[in-house]
């Protein structure tokens, strides 16, 4: 059987008096492209930071390629996080660093790599995501999709084995934002990584993903191929897809059995 | 802090030093640099607003020859350290904690964790040594700045001329008042790095956020450099009666 990249079971996660996530189950497998669909506020980013450690649980486990995340030392951890590459909603650059910078800073912290290597690596990536002609500009001077594509490309640059998109084309016109969904599909398969994407936009979604599923209350309501949620009997999925305003969602019933 | 600890014990494991050095010398330029204007200046007007005040009260008993010695003493011992260290928190602590505050709000620093680079050595380390290490040379600049000051109003006012001027401050000053300085100002530095650094790092809540955090630093660590300056008069005080 196929090891799990990542496996979260029984996940739980409260900040104060705020349940975000409840006994959260969800295992990813290699060269998958999982999105995870939910409300604003769901908690879909928080999943993305449980994984790369970011953030801990109140209870339940988080692994990485069968290693409890959750109890990793800070060495430990970061050697870990090396493996995984995260693509920001607002990109994250560091904006005191140009962009060749910003892909340089992992390769001179993380590896023994000399210049000439690393510019060779940076130059590749920059021409993964057809962004060479940016190499000496600073943050401030791209635009949101370029942003974007050079946070993609930094993640890239360490030849990820999984890479993390929180909200990847949020804040992009359609065009760029078709671009953006593209760069993903074509990176992940050039690179064999697995992907997990998380996004409210069911277009991009759809587009993108080997594997759906609806982050709700908590909880993971639905977990299945892009056609089978497409057509989910699921109220609370049916009503997310259409984009409709009659439904659960806004009546605050859940379809996981319990009462909000 | 055990974070931090296992991330610098990492770094000396692999050989690198447990601070990124082109960053040091950005912020040594920022904070020690760019800051000596400021603390040249201030220290220059307090030194002959010092002397001016001093040198008329002494003048009715003919003991204005004590000025010099006064503002070397007060500014090596205690004035210079204490100014410089509220100057560099209000300057280069705001700033330290604005830019790290912007960079936390903005997701760089969780994007920097996120890679597997400890905060540490890129973002900390360098700041924190950069003040560390400058403070000394700012509270230098601002001893003989003062002094500078002292000088003109006792060559202008007191009839001090500048030789004398400088025998009656070589004569007055003693080694342990460049130690008690000394010492001070190395405290203050680290005091206003790592409260700045502190502060900026543990930001919540967007702009509003960045603002009562700088805000919080700068207040703390005056605050903290004015009580370990006297828990410095005491001590030393206890030292060197």
């Amino acid at each position: 059987m196929e090891e799990h990249i990542v496996e979260m079971k029984g996940v739980a996660l409260a900040f104060g008096d705020k349940s975000i996530l409840k006994d959260l189950n969800i295992a990813v497998k290699p060269r998958e492209r999982l999105v995870v669909l939910g409300q604003s506020g769901s908690g879909k980013s928080t999943l993305l930071r449980l994984i790369v450690g970011i953030l801990s649980p109140n209870s339940g486990s988080v692994r990485f390629k069968g290693r409890e995340v959750t109890k990793m030392r800070r060495p430990h951890l970061n050697r870990m996080r090396q493996k995984i590459g995260m693509v920001y909603q607002y990109s994250a650059l560091i904006s005191s660093l140009s962009v060749r910078d910003n892909l340089a800073l992992p390769l001179e912290e993380l590896t023994v790599k000399g210049e000439e290597e690393i510019e060779k690596i940076i130059d590749e990536k920059l021409a993964m995501v057809d962004m060479q002609d940016t190499k000496l500009m600073m943050p401030s001077e791209l635009s949101g999709g370029m942003r974007k594509r050079i946070g993609l490309a930094r993640a890239l640059v360490m030849h990820p084995e999984l890479i993390l998109f929180d909200e990847p084309s949020a804040g992009l016109d359609p065009v760029i934002s078709s671009v953006i969904d593209e760069l993903i599909i074509s990176l992940t398969e050039k690179t064999d990584a697995t992907s997990i994407i998380v996004t409210h936009e069911m277009e991009s979604a759809f587009k993108i993903a080997t594997r759906m599923a609806m982050l709700y209350q908590g909880n993971i309501i639905e977990d299945s191929a892009p056609a089978a949620f497409r057509n989910s009997k699921n109220p609370v999925v049916s009503q997310f897809v259409s984009g409709s305003t009659k439904g659960p969602i806004l009546e605050g019933k859940n379809h996981g059995g319990q009462k909000k | 802090m055990i974070d931090m600890a296992h991330e610098m014990g990492d770094n000396m494991f692999r050989g690198r030093p447990p601070f990124r050095v082109a960053i040091f010398f950005e912020q040594t330029d920022r904070a020690g640099v760019g800051s000596v204007p400021l603390v040249a200046l201030v220290s220059f007007f307090l030194g002959l607003t010092m002397s001016l005040l001093t040198g008329y009260q002494l003048r009715p008993y003919g003991t204005e020859r004590l000025v010099p010695g006064l503002v070397a003493i007060g500014f090596s011992r205690e004035l210079g350290p204490l100014i410089t260290g509220i100057m560099v928190a209000a300057r280069i602590g705001a700033a330290f904690t604005a830019e790290l505050g912007t960079m936390t709000v903005s997701e760089e620093v969780e994007a920097i964790e996120a890679m597997g680079i400890g905060p540490l050595r890129f973002l900390v380390a360098p700041r924190v040594l950069a003040v560390f290490l400058l403070m000394p040379c700012l509270v230098v600049i601002s001893n003989v700045m003062a002094d500078l000051g002292a000088a003109l109003i006792c060559k202008w006012q007191l009839a001090i001329p500048l030789l004398y001027f400088g025998d009656l401050v070589h004569t007055s000053i003693e080694s342990r008042d460049i130690i008690a300085g000394t010492v001070k100002s190395f405290l203050f530095g680290l005091i206003v790095g790592v409260v700045s650094c502190y502060k900026g790092l543990s930001v919540e809540g967007g702009a509003a956020g960045v603002g009562d955090s700088t805000t919080s630093s700068v207040v703390i660590a005056i605050t903290t450099v004015i009580i370990c300056d006297t828990l410095c008069n005491i001590v030393l005080v206890a030292i060197y009666p």
